[in-house]
């Protein structure tokens, strides 16, 4: 490590430093992953996603991320979600509109409950 | 036993809900349909979830039912008990029942202090940078003069978080305006109020933010040295505090002519050896000294005369990392947060029958019950709340009148509640007010140093007057001589050990004087905890 002598030094550390951590997935309460297969997509999974992010706007919530992934294997209930708080069993919702994923925000990651009819899996796979 | 058993919840927020008038329908009910030798029905404390009714299982089937109203449970005896058919639109789906107690706190916390904690690798000096981490001194050293640090920090309203809440500007002031050849910064990372972790978990995940005010102090009050005396068990307080120094220094922003602004300081670990006394200010610079850790007489205070002799800073870790935050966003960014005389956050811990165990940071003027209710979750096992005791072993025992009660360093003198160092112990009926007592007292018992007799044997007559007290054979007037014992060792005592031990021992007896009461001439503890030795005199039997 060479010396800081000036603040363009510390600016320098600085920005190389913020992109690593923003590559980090910095979460502590857990994350949310939307399927974005072709599949998902088809389905309407990208106003899903934003839908997704304006809810956890709209309440303020930083400490969930929100991830895109491949197809889960459950095309035929597409758009699918999971919700992964830490230290509970994952949770797959299917048939995610928009409304159905602000519910999502506002039941399970607001108030802790699950959203049952839209419940297509628990657990592990 | 019955083939079929009901357990209904009946904890404090199902009785809101009905849960009595259910059970006592129930009970008709299974009456009524003669099914009396079939269904046993038990009460039980919470299941988790309130938010649909009051929660009934039924075993062996394993069912779970919210009840709203009278007709539910009308519907689950002919259904579910009568005619073994499972009433689908009141049941709850199991996985809810178990959710509640395994998330973490929904309720969104005001970070300043754990800013970075569990965002950053605290091993990494690069990413505390990146969260503006040396700005704050690279601003202090680059644009502003000691005494505009000092008063930026006045006007912040900065409060010492270790317990005292001395304001943190005036303290540093002290030192800078004192002249002597050499001055120091002492970090106190001793933590030893029992139930206290914050400081832990402060140095294990944001080291460098207490590092970086270190060096602000110095330069602020003139001192070139530093020492952060850590209890000697806070394994991994210790090795991140070392790593950030080190990298501190590779990064030169320890050692000689920092960032190049002339001013130099050097920082290094001292370890405590678990001495609650030691936590004491002038104890603590006695144990860096070398010698062995008993308080001094005050004055003179530190700030004049501290570490050799010399003028000392000394402050809580929690204190340190609020610092580099002012600095950069300014006193009134500070003051938006927390109440008018405590500005800012205080990190508070959790502990005790409380559903979520842990650390919170929360604005300052935050009322015990939403420590407990709103980020505890509650009490675990749907038990009944009884007492808190707030501020740590030194801190002051209440019932649950004074739950609305804002935490900040006024809430003691206006209404008998001390946020101390921050721990919210919470306690069930299960305690017994006379046992805890005891066991607090033996703790400063076991602590006085014994330097001076008021607090050394000031302690060992309150153990003595408890334990009998506990043993079941209290007299009447062993609440006088309590109070007594508690007014004589304040006034008398050295230090603050013994000083502080009549603000738990004084308010538990005054908060809970009944349980005491209760105790002395019974038969046995009105709350079942205490051990009764089996008396001379034949006392009656109260329960
Ligand atoms: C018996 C006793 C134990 C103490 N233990 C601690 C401690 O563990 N940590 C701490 O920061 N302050 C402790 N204090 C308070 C310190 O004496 C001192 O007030 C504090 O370190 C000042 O820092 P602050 O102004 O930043 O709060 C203790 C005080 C007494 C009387
Ligand atoms: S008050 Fe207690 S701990 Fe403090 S110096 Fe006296 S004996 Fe020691």
């Amino acid at each position: 490590m060479s010396k800081i002598k000036s603040l363009e030094d510390l600016m320098k550390i600085k920005e190389k430093a913020v992109k690593d951590l923003q590559l980090r997935d910095t979460n502590t309460r857990g994350k949310i992953t939307v399927a974005m297969g072709t599949c998902g997509i088809a389905a309407g999974a990208k106003d899903t996603l934003k839908a997704i992010v304006d809810a956890l706007n709209d309440f303020n919530i930083t400490d969930i991320s929100v991830v895109q992934s491949g197809c889960m294997g459950l095309c035929e209930v597409e758009p699918t979600v999971e919700v992964r708080l830490l230290d509970c069993e994952p949770i797959v919702y299917g048939h995610v509109t928009p409304e159905n994923a602000r519910r999502i925000v506002k039941l399970h990651i607001v108030e802790n409950q699950i959203v049952s009819d839209l419940l297509v899996r628990k657990g592990e796979i | 036993m019955k083939p079929i058993l009901v357990l209904v919840s009946v904890d404090s927020n199902s009785v809101l809900l009905g849960a009595r008038q259910f059970l006592n329908y129930l009970r008709e009910q299974i009456a009524e349909y003669n099914l009396s030798d079939t269904v046993d029905v038990l009460e039980t404390g919470t299941m988790g979830v309130y938010t649909q009714g009051v929660v009934m299982a039924i075993f062996p089937d394993d069912v779970y039912y919210a009840v709203k109203d009278k007709e539910d449970v009308h519907k689950i005896v002919t259904e579910h008990l009568l005619k073994g058919r499972e009433v689908l639109d009141l049941t709850l789906p199991k996985e809810k029942l178990k959710l509640f107690v395994e998330t973490a706190p929904v309720s969104k916390e005001t970070r300043i202090v754990l800013r970075n904690a569990g965002l950053i690798d605290p091993k990494s000096i690069d990413e505390y940078i990146a969260r503006d981490g040396y700005f704050a001194l690279q601003k202090v050293l680059t644009e502003m003069k000691p005494g505009d640090v000092i008063e930026v920090l006045k006007a912040s309203g900065l409060r010492g978080r270790g317990g005292a809440g001395f304001p943190t500007g005036l303290k540093w002031e002290f030192t800078a305006r004192a002249s002597a050849d050499q001055k120091y910064i002492v970090c106190n990372a001793d933590e030893g109020e029992p139930g206290t972790f914050k400081d832990r978990l402060i140095m294990e995940g944001d080291p460098h933010s207490v590092v970086e005010s270190m060096i602000i102090a110095g330069y602020a009050t003139g001192a070139t040295k530093g020492y952060i005396y850590i209890r000697g068990e806070y394994y991994g307080s210790v090795d991140n505090i070392r790593k950030a120094i080190q990298d501190a220094y590779e990064y030169g922003l320890l050692g000689k002519d920092i960032l190049g602004s002339g001013f130099s300081f050097d920082l290094s670990v001292r370890l405590g050896a678990g001495a609650y006394v030691c936590g004491e200010e002038t104890a603590l610079l006695e144990s860096i000294e070398g010698k062995s850790g008993r308080p001094r007489l005050k004055p003179p205070y530190p700030p004049t005369c501290g570490l050799f002799g010399k003028p000392t800073v000394i402050n809580n870790v929690e204190t340190l990392a609020n610092v580099p935050p002012i600095i950069l966003n300014g006193p009134d960014w500070f003051k938006s947060f927390g109440t008018e005389n405590s500005p800012g956050t205080k990190v508070f811990c959790l502990v005790g029958d409380v559903v979520r165990r842990g650390i919170v940071e929360v604005p300052m003027g935050t009322s015990v019950r939403d420590l407990i209710y709103r980020f505890g979750g509650g009490l675990i096992g749907g038990k009944e709340l009884y007492m808190v005791q707030t501020g740590g072993t030194a801190g002051t025992f209440v019932g649950v009148d004074k739950l609305d009660v804002q935490l900040d360093y006024d809430s003691f003198a206006k209404y008998g509640v001390s946020i101390g160092s921050g721990v919210i112990l919470v306690m069930s009926e299960d305690v017994c007010p006379v046992d805890v007592a005891l066991n607090t007292m033996e703790f400063f018992l076991h602590e006085s140093c014994g330097k001076c007799t008021p607090c050394r044997e000031g302690t060992r007559l309150a153990v003595q007057t408890l334990r009998r007290i506990s043993k079941g054979r209290g007299k009447k007037e062993d609440l006088d001589t309590l109070r007594s014992i508690a007014s004589v060792t304040q006034e008398a005592s050295l230090c603050g050990l013994g000083q502080s031990i009549t603000v738990p021992l004084t308010s538990i007896i005054d908060n809970f004087q009944k349980d005491f009461e209760d105790h002395i001439g019974a038969g046995s503890c009105p709350h079942g905890v205490c051990h009764f030795e089996k008396s001379r005199s034949k006392s009656k039997v109260r329960r």
